[in-house]
């Protein structure tokens, strides 16, 4: 309730933008929280983004996408509504699985910001956001308008 | 319970790929595809047919980029399992993808290399390729845990 009516309105707007898109939706991929500086996002469990059936664990590529999305919808925050990146490149570690019948989050945020190039980082978590599943570092490069036609 | 290896050895040995498939869940929701190779005998040919739910953003016309990673680790899981005989699904470790080219709406096929492969860790390389294998869209290369969980 502490949230003034701009913020509730722009996470609205970036929920709505973040949802759209056709893969993010099949896993099921949803922006949660839009922080000045981060953004936190999840991907609910279900039986289909199981990746052991003998475990039950979440397939390390659901987070994988969960992150890359996640630290693009970062970067585009900080770069602005218009702006065009594509991804360089991106690095997890899987340093747990994540708790079968749990949501995994991600953190991310975008914690540099070039003229050509955005650095971002996310962690990931199920349950407690001091104990992660996964770690990942990204660089994007922002298209200028020339390529960005291309 | 589903013991994977010897499913997938049932399958190699029933030349059987679309029990391949079926195997796990978030394979079967992306429409990862199992074949024999035509290029190498006993090989397998891993391919991503096109879906409109594969796209990242809206209009872009461009495969999601975290989707082009997850197949390659997927595809490189497979190729172990099939290669390899792991005695365990391979537990990833960590993967770092190369962002290439734009995965354009068309078919994507992974190329598999197991540089190598030890008791407890395998080094893989995987790329990504749509009309040319010499032009890959993603390249990646991770490590896969191939012992026992310790619970077990």
């Amino acid at each position: 309730m502490s949230e003034s009516l701009a913020e509730s309105v722009s996470l609205e707007q970036a929920k709505r933008l973040f949802e759209g898109s056709p893969h993010g939706a099949l896993l099921g991929l949803e922006l949660v929280e839009l922080g000045e500086s981060y953004l936190i996002a999840r991907v609910p469990y279900r039986p289909e983004l199981v990746g052991n059936p003998e475990t039950g664990h979440m397939h390390g590529g659901v987070i994988t996408t969960l992150i890359d999305q996640s630290c693009g919808a970062a970067v585009i925050r900080q770069a602005g509504p218009d702006a065009r990146i594509v991804t360089l490149d991106l690095r997890v570690d899987h340093v747990r699985p994540a708790e079968p019948g749990h949501a995994v989050y991600a953190r991310c945020e975008c914690y540099r910001m070039a003229r050509e190039v955005a650095f971002a980082r996310a962690v990931a978590y199920d349950t407690d956001p001091d104990r992660p599943v996964a770690t990942s570092m990204s660089a994007f490069m922002r298209l200028q308008e020339e390529s960005a036609r291309g | 319970m589903v013991d994977l290896l010897n499913e997938v050895h049932a399958a190699r040995d029933a030349r059987d790929f679309d029990r391949l498939g079926g195997l796990i869940p978030y394979a079967r929701l992306i429409g990862m595809r199992f074949e024999a190779d035509p290029e190498e005998p006993d090989g397998l040919c891993i391919r991503l047919p096109y879906r409109e739910d594969l796209i990242g953003r809206p209009g872009s016309g461009s495969l999601h980029g975290g989707l082009l990673g997850a197949f390659l680790e997927h595809a490189a899981i497979m190729q172990i399992l099939w290669r390899a005989e792991s005695r365990v699904l391979p537990r990833i470790i960590n993967f770092h993808v190369d962002y290439l080219r734009r995965g354009a709406q068309q078919e994507t096929y992974a190329e598999v290399d197991i540089r190598r492969q030890g008791r407890r860790v395998a080094n893989v390389h995987a790329s990504a390729w749509q009309t040319d294998p010499r032009r890959p869209v993603a390249a990646a290369r991770g490590h896969f845990l191939l012992s026992p969980p310790e619970a077990e």
